[in-house]
C-alpha cells in the first residue's frame, strides 16, 4: 500500500515536468528570437530530466516491469496526475512565460521542501533539480518584469494572461489524497506551508512587473485526480504518437 | 600500479561527446571506482538531469572498459550530492578556456548569481573582460552565452552550477 502512494506521488511530480516540458518543447524553432527559442528548449530538457530521474524511481518502486518510456509513452490521459496549469497552450511567448512564472515559483518552493523528505531518494533528486529550477524561475522572473513593464501592448498581454491563468493557480497547493497520506511520513510536502511564500514571490515580481496581482476566485482544479482538460489529450496525441503507432519502436 | 589506478587512466581517455578538449575526471563526474566480489563499480554522477551526453558517457565507459579486459562492468548513477562545477579539475578549466569555452567564474556557491548579477568572465578569444551576458542558457545546459564587446565575438561560458 505504501509503495503505491509513493507510485502516485512520483508520478504526480514526474507528470507536471514531462508535461509542461513537452509543452514548452512546443517552441523548439519558434521562439521569439533564437536566444530565447534556446532558453526555452533547455528548461524543456531540464524538465524532461527531472522526469526522467522521478520515472526510474517510481518504475523501480512498482517493481512490475514498466520502463521510465511505458509510464510516458503508453499511459492515457485520466492517469496523468499533472496540474491543469501546465497542459494549458502556450499562447503568445508573453502568456507562456506567466505560466512559466507561476509554475516555477512554485516548483522551486516545492523542491526546496522535498529536500528534507524522508524518502532519500527523492530528496537526492530533488537536490539535484533544484538547481535547475533555481534557473528557471530566474529566466521567467526576469521575463515577467521585461514584458509587464515593457510597451503598452506587451503590458496589456501579460496582464490578460495573468488574469486567465490564475483560476490555475488554486490546484498547485490543493493536496491530493496520496499526498495527505504522505505527509504524515514527512516524505511529501505540505503544500499548505507553501502558499504564503509563494504569494510572496508572486507579489514581489509582479509589483515589479507593474503587473496587477488577481484577486483570489473560483479556483479549477481536477488534474491531480486525473480530470484534465481536453488539451492534455491533444498534447499526449502528439507526444505519444511514435508509440502508440509503432509499439516498442527504438532508434 | 593497483588495479583502481589502472581504471583512472582507463577514464582518462573518456571524452566529454559534446566538448571533447575534457574527460570525465575532468568533468568531476567520477565519484567512486571500486571492485566488490570481482565485479568492478564505477560510480558516475549526472551534469544536468536532462544532459543527453550522460547516456554516451556511460557507454563510453563500458565499452572502454570492457575494451581494456574488465568484462564484469557495473556503472551506477547518484544524484547526491549534485554535481557541482566546483568538481572540474584546475586542468579541465585550462583545457576548456584553450578550447574557447570561458570557464566557471568562481565558486557555484556565491549567492550573488542568484539574481540577475552579472560577474566578470573573461573573454577566452581576446582576454577582454569587456563582456556581456547574452543568455544565461546556451548550445548544451552547462553553458551560458557571452558576448565580447572588445572583439566583438560571441562565447560560450561554462556556467557556474
Amino acid at each position: 500500500m505504501k509503495e503505491n502512494l509513493l507510485l502516485d506521488y512520483l508520478l504526480q511530480l514526474g507528470d507536471n515536468a514531462l508535461v509542461l516540458g513537452q509543452r514548452l518543447a512546443e517552441w523548439c524553432g519558434h521562439g521569439p528570437i533564437l536566444e530565447q527559442d534556446m532558453a526555452i528548449t533547455n528548461i524543456s530538457l531540464d524538465l524532461f530530466g527531472q522526469t526522467r530521474n522521478l520515472f526510474q524511481y517510481a518504475a523501480k518502486v512498482e517493481g512490475k516491469g514498466r520502463t521510465e518510456d511505458n509510464l510516458a509513452f503508453l499511459r492515457d490521459a485520466i492517469q496523468f496526475k499533472n496540474v491543469l496549469l501546465v497542459e494549458l497552450p502556450n499562447g503568445d511567448f508573453g502568456r507562456t512565460i506567466v505560466k512559466q512564472f507561476l509554475y516555477d515559483a512554485y516548483n522551486f518552493l516545492n523542491y526546496t521542501a522535498l529536500l528534507n523528505s524522508t524518502d532519500k531518494q527523492l530528496a537526492a533528486i530533488a537536490e539535484k533539480s533544484l538547481k535547475e529550477v533555481t534557473y528557471h524561475l530566474r529566466f521567467s522572473s526576469e521575463w515577467m518584469i521585461r514584458l509587464g513593464d515593457g510597451t503598452a501592448e506587451s503590458h496589456q498581454r501579460m496582464q490578460t494572461a495573468l488574469d486567465d491563468l490564475w483560476m490555475y493557480t488554486g490546484e498547485l497547493f490543493e493536496m491530493s489524497e496520496v499526498e495527505k497520506e504522505l505527509v504524515k511520513t514527512g516524505v511529501a510536502v505540505d503544500l499548505e506551508k507553501l502558499k504564503s511564500d509563494w504569494s510572496k514571490k508572486v507579489r514581489e515580481i509582479c509589483d515589479e512587473a507593474t503587473l496587477k496581482v488577481p484577486e483570489n476566485g473560483w479556483m479549477q482544479k481536477g488534474g491531480k485526480t486525473g480530470v484534465h482538460t481536453e488539451n492534455l489529450g491533444f498534447l499526449l496525441a502528439d507526444m505519444q504518437y511514435l508509440q502508440r503507432a509503432y509499439p516498442g519502436q527504438q532508434w | 600500479m593497483t588495479n583502481t589506478d589502472h581504471i583512472y587512466n582507463i577514464l582518462q581517455e573518456v571524452p566529454d561527446p559534446e566538448i571533447p578538449v575534457i574527460n570525465v575526471l575532468d568533468l568531476g563526474i567520477i565519484r567512486k571506482v571500486e571492485f566488490v566480489n570481482e565485479k568492478l563499480e564505477v560510480t558516475i554522477t549526472p551534469t544536468y538531469s536532462g544532459c543527453p551526453a550522460m547516456n554516451v558517457i556511460e557507454q563510453t565507459i563500458r565499452e572502454k572498459l570492457i575494451s581494456e579486459g574488465y568484462q564484469n562492468v557495473e556503472i551506477k548513477t547518484i544524484l547526491s550530492p549534485a554535481w557541482t562545477t566546483d568538481w572540474l579539475t584546475e586542468e579541465g578549466k585550462q583545457k576548456l578556456l584553450k578550447y574557447g569555452i570561458a570557464p566557471p567564474v568562481g565558486s557555484s556557491s556565491n549567492k550573488s548569481t542568484l539574481f540577475a548579477e552579472e560577474k566578470v568572465v573573461g573573454c577566452p578569444q581576446c582576454n577582454s573582460n569587456n563582456t556581456t551576458l547574452v543568455s544565461e542558457f546556451g548550445s548544451t545546459p552547462c553553458k551560458s552565452l557571452y558576448k565580447c564587446k572588445d572583439c566583438l565575438e560571441p562565447f560560450d561560458y561554462f556556467k557556474c552550477h
